[in-house]
């Protein structure tokens, strides 16, 4: 499903690797946590996943399509199969909650009737309904985390990528959204987080990979945030 | 392809850069304007080599004292001649004929000018005007009652090469203006994308195609393209009414400068309007492409 063979990105500013020969493979409907300190490369683990970067050497597959070697004009296309969420929610401001999540289907042309049947079935998901019609700035964090999660999922990609997601809110909203996450993830989809939240990883048991100066340090089945912690 | 979507993003976007669009729009009329005129010039000058080149090539002037023999021997030697197209003979009268309806807007002109002063004259059309150095040599200036032989088609050359240097500093300076208005166009779009960051980020992640992220600002720029191109052709028919028709009116009666016929306009407005289009439309491609990340 997703598969990366020594794989090496250098960024031309720096003299470290942020990936440095990392091979790993990720199963279809797995729940993996990225863990690692600041600047430990999950996030250019993330980005490489996206084919927002390519990496120096190494292949990168996804889907069953190595990204190395896919044209500009294919990108499009294979992004409809990811779905994203970020720390900072990254949603418009000047659009309803509604409007948020129709915009990923009008921009690659779903067909209106299509749009009004999901947008409101996926606000019922992740519990916004009554809220269609909300600005964001209304909602509070851990709500405008749930409409970014609408938004990534509302295409039914086959992997959603979460880059800190609950980095912004507080302990509860977190299980919350960890909740709906892991709901996802029971429909088929594979789920990679990014996150520095341990009690989240220690109490969800689920595979760990962790990186360390852009090297893998350690791949877990069920594991915790730290050893020994 | 959503219609409304594009439009409106295409609307708030024109909207939102005010001063800038204005400052697009009018960089891109002037250089359209300048660059109509540069046409309307250049099929003026066709116009007028065909109305002077046809008519006469080379006058052969004769001299006050000429006698009836020597001007029927200069007759017969241009009716024999195999350089000679055709010849027009023009006596005193009916050059000073002539003299009045060329200057009737000059009534002072005509007055000053005594009946018999202008020269009797010889017009003659070759059959190659290049040769006009055979002519001159055959009848030579001051003999035989030939007072001098002018190329009319050398006078014409320094004239048109003046009207030619008119329709290229015309031109010229269009060209300068299609490049501010250029680099203008570029700067806007560049802003504009950067006004949009968030949606076309967005669009980015969630796979919208590139043509579907780029075509509000090409259109953004092309509908701006497009008002300055009606605003250039607005410019050229206000100065056909208020200039050329009016200031001009003299000479066009006189059949000195041709007139700037509606047709003319309404030939070149189309291709000032697919000018002001498609360059802003390239820039605002090519902007995309090397600046902005989408």
């Amino acid at each position: 499903m997703i598969e990366l063979q020594h794989v090496t990105k250098l960024y031309p500013a720096s003299g470290r690797p942020a990936l440095d020969d990392v091979s790993t493979e990720i199963d279809k409907g797995e729940f993996v946590f990225l863990i690692g300190s600041s600047g430990s490369g999950k996030s250019t683990f993330l980005r490489l996943l996206l084919k927002e970067d390519d990496p120096t050497r190494g292949t990168v597959t996804v889907n069953g399509k190595t990204l190395n070697t896919m044209s500009k004009w294919q990108v499009p296309k294979f992004r409809r199969t990811i779905g994203c969420v970020f720390q900072d929610f990254r949603l418009l401001r000047n659009r309803t909650v509604a409007q948020n999540v129709a915009f990923a289907l009008e921009v690659i042309n779903k067909p209106q009737r299509t749009i009004k049947r999901v947008v409101p079935e996926v606000l019922e998901m992740v519990g916004l309904e009554g809220k269609a019609t909300r600005l964001p700035h209304e909602l509070s964090g851990g709500e405008q985390q749930r409409v970014a999660i609408a938004r990534a999922f509302v295409n039914r990609p086959l992997v959603l990528l979460a880059d800190e997601p609950t980095g912004n809110l507080d302990p509860e909203t977190s299980e919350g959204i960890m909740l709906l996450l892991e709901r996802i993830n029971r429909t088929g989809t594979t789920v990679i987080m990014a996150t520095h939240d341990y009690h989240i990883v220690d109490s969800m048991r689920r595979r760990v990979i962790e990186l360390n100066g852009g090297a893998v340090t350690r791949d877990q089945s069920r594991g915790v945030y730290g050893v020994g912690r | 392809m959503r219609v409304n979507f594009v439009l409106s993003e295409v609307a708030t976007g024109l909207r939102r850069n005010l001063t800038m669009t204005v400052a697009m729009i009018l960089t891109t009329a002037i250089s359209l304007g300048l660059m109509g005129t540069g046409l309307l010039i250049a099929g003026m000058i066709s116009d007028m080599k065909e109305i002077y080149y046809d008519k006469v090539q080379v006058s052969i002037f004769l001299s006050d004292d000429v006698s009836d023999e020597q001007r029927s021997a200069i007759e017969q030697q241009l009716s024999d001649s195999p350089e000679v197209a055709s010849y027009l003979y023009e006596s005193k009268d009916e050059a000073y004929a002539r003299f009045q309806q060329q200057f009737s807007q000059q009534p002072e002109l005509v007055q000053n000018t005594p009946a018999d002063a202008l020269p009797e004259s010889f017009r003659v059309e070759l059959v190659n005007p290049e040769r006009y150095e055979v002519i001159a040599a055959e009848f030579p200036n001051g003999q035989n009652g030939v007072d001098q032989v002018r190329d009319e088609g050398d006078f014409l050359d320094r004239l048109f090469s003046l009207l030619n240097g008119a329709r290229n500093a015309t031109i010229a300076v269009a060209v300068v203006q299609a490049l501010a208005a250029l680099l203008l166009i570029s700067n806007t779009i560049q802003l504009a994308a950067f006004n949009r960051r968030n949606e076309t980020n967005i669009m980015r992640l969630v796979g919208a195609s590139r043509w579907y992220t780029q075509l509000p600002f090409i259109l953004e720029a092309a509908v701006a393209g497009l008002i300055g191109a009606a605003l250039a052709v607005g410019g050229l028919v206000l100065t056909k009414v208020l200039f050329v028709d009016r200031t001009l009116a003299g000479p066009i009666k006189a059949g000195i400068i041709p007139p700037v016929d509606w047709s003319a306009i309404a030939f070149i407005s189309p291709i000032i309007a697919a000018a002001g289009v498609g360059l802003a439309a390239i820039a605002a491609y090519v902007t995309l492409r090397l600046y902005v990340r989408l």
